[in-house]
């Protein structure tokens, strides 16, 4: 190879992951996505503070771009396990803003048709599987649709997302043991966004990167930056396309932070507002991807107005949509119990 | 058509009704603590990973919760997991997938999937294996809306109510007595169903019913044969299905002999007796009720592990008799 | 525009906050994320920030009270912009309006009154039992329960509509309580409800005039003998604490004889039961006596093994907690006879209803200073006429006379008492 070449190559490898690996309006519909889940939750948040939606919420404001990263890679037949924290992961994965809220305000017409709210948000035509009210409730339901498309040879990924809380589950030691021993396509995603409820992981976890969790497991481990879109979505392609060639499992930890509180009752005692300040200021996805779009040439300020624009007013369908929608009623209270009844 | 009927014991049965499902149903598979070369604790996989690989008859690792819930995940990913726990009192480890996933997620996601999951769980008492192997945990199952719970008696109900709950969308807990395995009875051969929900009258009588289940039928049918001498005669329903109950048999049943008598090995505080006793009061089979209703059922306390203990914890043969008797001659 | 600030909800089921302290006053500039107010809520204290900055102004809610979540509290005015949305009513009028009234408690409609078919008291029957009777049309509470504490269980309702009508004749159907008040004008009487006490000897003396065949037989009794033993033994009392230790009533000497009389004939002192003859042991006699509202029959145990002052000082205490109605369940239930006494209302005589299990019952008039004759001679003497009524299936005629013959034997040699 000559000098130039190797000149070449070393600066297209200095190109990040994703202006490499998706053409522009890709990038732009993941920038739009970004957006979305971020005014989604910001929509759920007003409406709920105005007693629109009851029972409470855990936002991920401020860890959009794990969730569009790490299902850049995936496939719309693909599967997903989502967790409490799920708006963005559901948004990722497919899902429509206008149900979802319908389901957040309890309405037939939410993806769940107003049984399940924010916790048991899910879209399984998408490709969610839900999700859970119980940290690592997901982690061995994934390995179990991760066994089911092994044994049925169908080509599908599972990707399985959870806390930092989760992996001090017994679960989430069960689950990459058995996925290990048995190779199954799924992807263990800990979005590790420095607490479980209030407790950090400095705290709770033996380990300081807990992706190192892996080893244990004789599966590949990586730590990204979760606010990266480029960098989780590498990792992800990376994991997705090994659980595709039959070589097994592997975790991803996704750095990140949530720029809100555990759920709405949390007061942020066990943090300090400088923290979240400078998270919010400095290491935003949504700005640092925005900066990085500009940078590269794939959209000018114009662009981006344009898309928040857009999704302002999709959200604001959305809302109006679930508003409008109609309310389950008392006599079906027990449809969905089994399958007979409905 | 008449199946050619074999005497087979409980867990051959058992073993036939899984042969069946793996030869005729390709997203049937088994998966369980050493069912695999081992042929399971209790021997009911028996010779099964050799007739049908690994890969469909999985040995896994000791993992109770993690296992749990990778049988829900393929259940709704469109296969058919047999889940068999070692011994029933390991169900412990696995609630949380049990009770919090597999019995809601239909019902979370409104309707969106169903939970087609089988599990197999070898319950009760008498094998001198103490307090953390010898409960009957089926009341805590049956406690939960989205589980359906059963309780085959005999080798006939073993197979066919095994062979309906694979063919049932939700999830079905089958709980096995261990003293019933070696247990032998007619058992037809090929496919039958056994529904699952719909009791079953092993002996029609006037005087008394007697409501049991599981390894309770057998001792309450013993019971009754020795109280005909005196000439009591009482009638056994095998309940056969404790979630959902099959409230028309058992409430006709109650208006015919206007006596009840509700005999299970659990612990008879809070059981499945409280359950059909309250469903009798609120029923219109109260007006018919010529004495209190009576439960029998386990002790207050864990099995103990010394044999005398073991069988005083638990409803026996003696018991019933004296209970049926003293309901009968108007004593109670 | 101006920015609204609202209570924001913060919790599960939360439906209303409290502000605890406005942390910024009317008209102060504020930087967005400035704290605007401390809330409330059940769990904790928290701080709401400005979702704007600009000039807070329009404050409409107080410290200190209840405000729904979602509520506009104030609003925050760009630099120069004048308010021009109204503050929203005060928040507690909201509420208010949102406060269901509770439902009025008026006296005026009282809870159902129980209704006519509710079965009185401690009456048991199973459930099938009572059904049965409804069917049937029985009184449950004219049958004896045969199961365990007395309850009526199905065999007892079968046995009940078996059992022979007690008249051959066509009986008048007893008049309907709305038949009987037809007969008197409306406000000439006034109601009384009746008592459990009333309502069972009700039942129990009708059940025995419908089932027991009743037999009379009566004798005059002289009383000089048994008035001077009387007198005598009350003046021989010994003195105790002031007072003499008994004071002997003519109807603790008659308590005795009866006694004594059951004990000499034994085959008059049994129970009638479908199966069997019921001898007893012992005489426990039932003494009649008058309560305010009715009557009880408190028991002498085997009276006649008791010495007269023994009987004496039982009876006061039985009829003193029985008028006081302190009467324990075992001290009136059972006995073998009974007697009851009007003597003491001047009546000369009369004829008492057999109370079961009981085969017989003394009926016992006044004593009376009467006109006798004797040998040819008339001559006056303290006397008293006394009744015994029978049930015949279980003591015959002659049986009755026998035994109120050892009866009178006492009465007029009552040293033979003493024995």
């Amino acid at each position: 190879m000559s000098a130039t070449a190797k000149k070449a190559a070393a600066g297209a490898a200095n190109v990040p992951f994703a202006f490499r690996a998706y053409t522009p309006d890709q990038l732009r519909g993941v920038l739009h996505k970004m957006h979305l889940i971020r005014k989604f939750e910001e929509g759920a948040e007003d409406s709920y503070t105005r007693g629109l939606i009851h029972g409470t919420m855990h936002l991920s404001i401020g860890q959009e771009a794990s969730a569009l990263g790490i299902c850049a890679p995936l496939k719309a037949d693909d599967q997903i396990t989502s967790t409490h924290r799920g708006h963005g992961h559901c948004i990722a994965k497919g899902a429509q803003v206008d149900r979802m809220f319908a389901e957040f305000f309890g309405k037939t017409t939410g993806y769940c048709k107003g049984r399940g709210g924010s916790m048991h948000i899910a879209d399984v035509s998408a490709g969610n599987l839900g999700a859970n009210g119980i940290v690592a409730g997901g982690i061995p339901i994934a390995v179990g649709a991760a066994l089911s498309a092994k044994m049925q040879k169908n080509g599908k990924v599972v990707v399985c997302f959870f806390g930092d809380g989760a992996n001090n589950e017994g679960a989430f030691h069960e689950s990459l043991n058995m996925a290990a021993i048995w190779k199954l396509p799924v992807v263990f995603v800990c979005e590790n966004n420095g607490y479980g409820m209030s407790t950090s992981t400095a705290r709770s976890t033996a380990v300081e990167r807990i992706a190192d969790r892996a080893a244990a497991y004789a599966m590949p481990g990586v730590t990204v930056n979760g606010n990266d879109f480029s960098a989780v979505a590498e990792a992800s392609t990376t994991a997705v396309e090994r659980a595709r060639r039959g070589e097994g499992p592997s975790l991803i930890e996704t750095k990140t932070y949530r720029h809100r509180g555990h759920s709405k009752s949390d007061r942020n005692r066990y943090r300090t507002k400088e923290e979240i300040e400078e998270w919010k200021a400095m290491r935003d996805p949504i700005n640092l991807f925005e900066a990085e779009l500009q940078q590269f040439g794939v959209i000018d300020e114009a662009g981006i107005a344009a898309v928040r624009a857009a999704v302002e007013a999709e959200i604001a369908a959305g809302i109006e949509f679930a508003k409008t929608s109609p309310a389950p009623a008392a006599a079906e209270g027990l449809n969905f119990v089994y399958t007979e009844l409905q | 058509m008449d199946a050619k009927v074999r005497e087979l014991s409980y867990s051959q049965a058992v073993q036939e009704a899984m042969a069946i499902a793996l030869e005729s149903d390709p997203r049937v598979f088994l998966m369980g603590e050493d069912i695999g070369v081992y042929g399971g604790a209790f021997q009911v996989t028996g010779d099964l990973v050799e007739r049908f690989g690994p890969e469909r008859v999985i040995d896994m690792p000791i993992s109770e919760l993690g296992g749990a819930g990778v049988a829900v995940g393929a259940a709704v990913t469109g296969m058919r997991p047999i889940f068999e726990f070692q011994f029933s009192d390991f169900a412990t480890l696995a609630m949380e997938q049990i009770v919090n996933q597999a019995a809601k997620m239909r019902f979370m996601l409104g309707g969106e999937v169903s939970v087609p999951l089988v599990m197999r769980f070898p319950a009760g008492s008498g094998t001198g294996a103490a307090a953390q192997h010898s409960q009957s945990l089926e009341a805590w199952l049956a406690h939960v809306p989205g589980l359906k719970v059963i309780q085959p008696a005999t080798p006939h109900d073993a197979k066919g109510m095994l062979l309906a709950a694979l063919e049932d969308p939700d999830p079905v807990m089958i709980f096995e007595h261990k003293l019933l395995y070696k247990m032998k009875g007619a058992v037809p051969e090929g496919h039958y169903t056994v529904p699952i929900g719909k009791a079953d009258i092993a002996r029609p009588g006037k005087d008394a019913t007697i409501v049991a289940t599981s390894i309770m039928v057998h001792k309450a049918l013993e019971a009754a044969a020795a109280l005909a001498g005196e000439g009591i005669d009482l009638e056994v329903i095998d309940l056969r299905t404790i979630r959902p109950i099959d409230r028309e048999t058992v409430i006709e049943s109650v208006k015919k002999t206007s006596r009840l008598l509700c005999v299970y090995e659990a612990v008879k505080t809070l059981g499945i007796g409280a359950e059909i006793s309250a469903m009798i009061a609120e029923s219109e089979a109260f007006d018919y009720l010529d004495a209190p209703i009576v439960r029998l059922g386990g002790a207050d306390s864990p099995i103990p592990y010394n044999p005398d203990l073991e069988k005083a914890a638990v409803p026996q043969v003696p018991d019933i008799i004296a209970s049926a008797r003293a309901l009968v001659q108007g004593r109670r | 525009m101006a920015t609204e600030v609202i209570l924001p909800k913060v919790d599960m089921d939360m439906a209303t906050g409290r502000i605890s302290r406005w942390l910024v006053a009317e008209g102060a500039t504020v930087k967005q994320g400035d704290p605007l107010f401390e809330m409330e809520t059940d769990k904790a204290a928290m701080e709401v920030e400005a979702p704007a900055g600009g000039v807070l102004g329009g404050i409409a809610a107080k410290e200190g009270v209840d405000v729904p979540v979602g509520q506009p509290v104030a609003f925050i005015y760009a630099e120069g912009e004048k308010p021009t949305v109204a503050p929203q009513a005060a928040a507690p009028a909201v509420l208010a309006a949102k406060v269901e009234a509770p439902p009025a408690q008026t006296a005026a409609t009282p809870a159902a009154a129980p209704t006519a078919s509710s079965v009185p008291g401690a009456l048991r029957a199973t459930p099938l039992a009572r059904r049965l009777a409804r069917e049937a049309g029985v009184n449950l509470a004219a049958i004896a329960g045969s199961g365990p504490h007395g309850r009526i269980v199905s065999a007892d309702i079968e046995k009940a509509k078996a059992a022979p009508k007690p008249a051959a004749a066509p009986v008048a159907a007893a008049p309907s309580d709305a038949d009987t008040l037809k007969l008197f004008a409306p406000g000439s009487y006034s109601e009384v409800p009746h008592d459990n006490m009333r309502r069972t000897i009700a039942r129990r003396l009708q059940e025995s005039k419908q089932h027991v065949p009743h037999f009379y037989v009566s004798a005059d009794c002289r009383l000089d003998a048994l008035l001077k033993l009387r007198a005598d033994l009350n003046a021989a009392a010994p003195v105790k604490d002031g007072a003499p230790a008994f004071k002997l009533s003519i109807n603790d000497l008659v308590i005795k004889a009866w006694a004594l009389a059951l004990r000499d004939v034994p085959a008059a002192n049994v129970s009638w039961t479908e199966a069997a003859m019921l001898s007893h042991a012992h005489a426990d006699i039932g003494v009649a006596v008058s309560v305010p509202g009715g009557l009880i029959t408190p028991i002498i145990r085997a009276a006649e093994n008791k010495s007269l002052s023994a009987i004496s000082a039982e009876m006061k205490d039985l009829a003193a907690r029985a008028k006081a109605r302190k009467l324990k369940p075992e001290e009136y239930n059972g006995g073998t006879s009974a007697i009851s006494n009007l003597g003491m209302f001047g009546v000369k005589e009369f004829a008492a209803i057999v109370n079961p299990p009981h085969a017989t019952i003394l009926a016992v008039g006044a004593g009376q200073e009467r006109a006798l004759s004797e040998n040819g001679k008339l001559f006056s003497a303290q006397a008293m006429t006394v009744t015994l009524s029978t049930d015949h299936r279980a003591v015959d005629g002659a049986l009755g006379a026998e035994v109120l013959a050892a009866f009178k034997n006492y009465i007029e040699m009552p040293l033979a008492m003493l024995i």
